[in-house]
């Protein structure tokens, strides 16, 4: 689209609009917790690994194992390490990986959802049969083939994950795509001689954006929680140090059996917390984006 | 040379029950700087002929046949890239409900300055100096190019549609119903507008409309639609004061006359025929007060009446014999 208005007015009214979405969202409590779990793990993420230091023990076997301590908040695991320093680093692998797979499914899904709403006919159907194949397959097994494919790195972890989880939003992109089109400003953009690129760009992905959006929210908890499983069950790169990778070296050097309780429940409050905090801004944002559901 | 030359164009959609005869032998044509309406009741394909112009029919609708020459270039062989050139550039139309057919997420200015952008390569700067422009040729304040569609009145998007529809300066536009739905005083203003910009561009207009006064006030001929065919075409003047075809006779006596006696505006008995299956011979004979035999059974030939006037009926021919 042109710029039209000026970039100074794009801001005023960009700032308006988001000062008055942000005036009924403040209002959801379970928003705003949700909110707050998420800013903390993103600060946590940024800067936490610059101020914790995550080696193993050279000293002996008496720095391993141990249970939280003023020096050690949360205890070190097997090889000394200090579990609170793990959980901190770990918040970026996890993070970075959830989010990256989310843009992933989010690009395909999207694109799959708009074509084969836009074109309709044979590609629809082709399109819709692949997208039924993805939503039938379960998933897990699925990832797990792909990974044990393609072997374990962080590049492969979240190709797998963004390649799994586009399904349900192609479905949900697609119906209201099949809508949009039918809007006399669609007509309205062919009569004016534009392609049909121009009109997918222009016309139709501006008014499905939202859903887009609201989806990515939910999408994202799922792959933070698959980065996790892949991990756990050893499909992730044992270089780079995720909750789920925690988790899984917890599980393998015995950490039950040593009652080392410290070693698994951190990482995995951490997951728990990160799925929690995108769950409660997914529901914030439906009842802030659907008026029906606006509590007065 | 005629701007625009419609020769026996026809029309089909193709539905699950059968085929929609929608337009059928439409025949018409409009010069330079001339206004042409087309008027009928809803149903009798006024639209489809319109879309039909702009090759912008549904996928279940096809041209059967016939021409349509626009400055002696056939658009019903002319490929989809070819007519993408054309519409807007060439011909252009301004939408029935103005109040949808503007994208609610982007403003005014910008979905007039996509016009400009598609078809005349302008750029950014260019683009919105040319809106502002428009907006001004259109009497709206050119500071609420950055308002959004719901930000307009009724009248003013409508206006902004015309504005859309005259960007780049087309031979012909065509007003699908451009007022309905507007109050009186909106609606003047419109068409003072249209005439205005008709005289000042020499642009060629075909108003579809069902308000005969609409017509009177503003066309230089008029064609009369009934279930999918032209049953008479005139000058505007011609046609209102000595209408040759019954429907149109009807049609005007359906109109309330301001000047005359406080009667009640007769309407015309029965129901326009379901054009899936249009009945045989004259498609009027089932609503026609003047009824002979061979209006059941053959289709009414199209007799001249005076140089510029045409109509179809059987009474008509059977005079010129006598």
């Amino acid at each position: 689209m042109l710029q039209i208005v000026n970039r100074k007015d794009r801001f005023i009214l960009l700032k308006k609009n988001l000062a008055s979405f942000w005036g009924i969202y403040r209002r959801n409590t379970m928003g705003i917790a949700g909110l707050v779990i998420l800013v903390c793990f993103a600060l946590m993420a940024l800067i936490g690994p610059y101020f914790v230091t995550y080696t193993s023990a050279a000293e002996g076997i008496e720095k391993v194992l141990q249970p939280p301590s003023a020096e050690h908040w949360l205890g070190t695991d097997d090889l000394g390490r200090d579990v609170f320093a793990g959980v901190v680093i770990g918040s970026r692998i996890s993070l970075v990986v959830g989010l990256a797979a989310t843009v992933i499914s989010m690009v395909i899904g999207a694109v799959i959802g708009i074509v084969s709403g836009y074109y309709g006919k044979t590609l629809d159907a082709l399109l819709m049969r692949l997208t039924d194949i993805f939503l039938v397959i379960p998933w897990l097994p699925l990832m797990l083939v792909m990974a044990a494919l393609l072997g374990p790195s962080l590049g492969n972890i979240i190709l797998v994950i963004g390649i799994t989880g586009w399904a349900g939003t192609a479905r949900i992109i697609r119906s209201q795509t099949l809508s949009i089109k039918e809007r006399p400003y669609v007509e309205r953009a062919r009569a004016i001689g534009s392609g049909d690129l121009h009109i997918m760009l222009h016309h139709i992905l501006p008014n499905v954006f939202p859903l887009i959006f609201a989806n990515t929210i939910l999408v994202a908890a799922v792959a933070i929680l698959s980065e996790t499983t892949l991990s756990f069950l050893g499909m992730g790169d044992p270089t780079s140090i995720s909750w789920g990778m925690m988790l899984h070296f917890a599980f393998e050097m015995g950490a039950v059996a040593f009652g080392a309780w410290w070693w698994l429940i951190p990482p995995g409050i951490c997951v728990v917390l990160v799925v929690l905090g995108f769950t409660f801004i997914g529901y914030a944002l439906d009842e802030v984006l659907n008026p029906k559901l606006r509590r007065r | 040379m005629a701007l625009l030359e419609v020769n026996d164009l026809t029309t089909y959609y193709k539905l699950k029950e059968g085929t929609v005869k929608a337009c059928e032998g439409v025949s018409l044509h409009v010069d330079k700087g001339e206004a042409l309406g087309l008027v009928g009741e809803s149903a009798s394909g006024k639209t489809t002929v319109a879309l039909s112009l702009m090759k912008l029919i549904p996928e279940n609708a096809s041209i059967i046949g016939g021409s349509i020459k626009l400055d002696g270039k056939e658009l019903v062989t002319a490929t989809e890239e070819e007519m993408q050139k054309i519409r807007w550039k060439e011909i252009s139309i301004i939408f029935q409900g103005a109040m949808n057919a503007l994208n609610p997420v982007h403003t005014v200015g910008d979905q007039i300055a996509e016009v400009l952008k598609i078809h005349e390569k302008l750029t950014d700067k260019e683009a919105r100096q040319r809106t502002r422009d428009l907006f001004e040729k259109v009497e709206i304040d050119p500071d609420r190019v950055r308002e959004y569609p719901h930000e307009f009145s009724g009248g003013m998007r409508q206006r902004a549609m015309i504005a859309m529809a005259i960007a780049c300066n087309p031979k012909l536009v065509i007003g699908d119903e451009p007022t309905t739905a507007l109050d009186v005083m909106v609606q003047a203003q419109v068409l003072q507008l249209l005439h205005h910009l008709r005289q000042e561009i020499d642009m060629g207009l075909i108003l579809i409309t069902h308000d005969l006064s609409v017509v009177g006030e503003t066309c230089d001929k008029v064609a009369v639609m009934y279930a999918g065919r032209i049953v008479e075409l005139g000058p505007t003047e011609t046609v209102f004061t000595r209408p040759a075809h019954p429907y149109t006779r009807a049609l005007l006596a359906a109109f309330p006359d301001i000047e005359g006696e406080r009667t009640m505006a007769s309407s015309i008995p029965g129901n326009p025929p379901n054009l899936l299956y249009p009945p045989p011979g004259c498609r009027f004979h089932e609503r026609c007060s003047e009824v002979i035999p061979v209006c059941r059974e053959e289709q009414p030939p199209t007799i001249t009446i005076n140089d510029q006037h045409y109509a179809s009926c059987h009474l008509l021919s059977r005079r010129v014999k006598s």
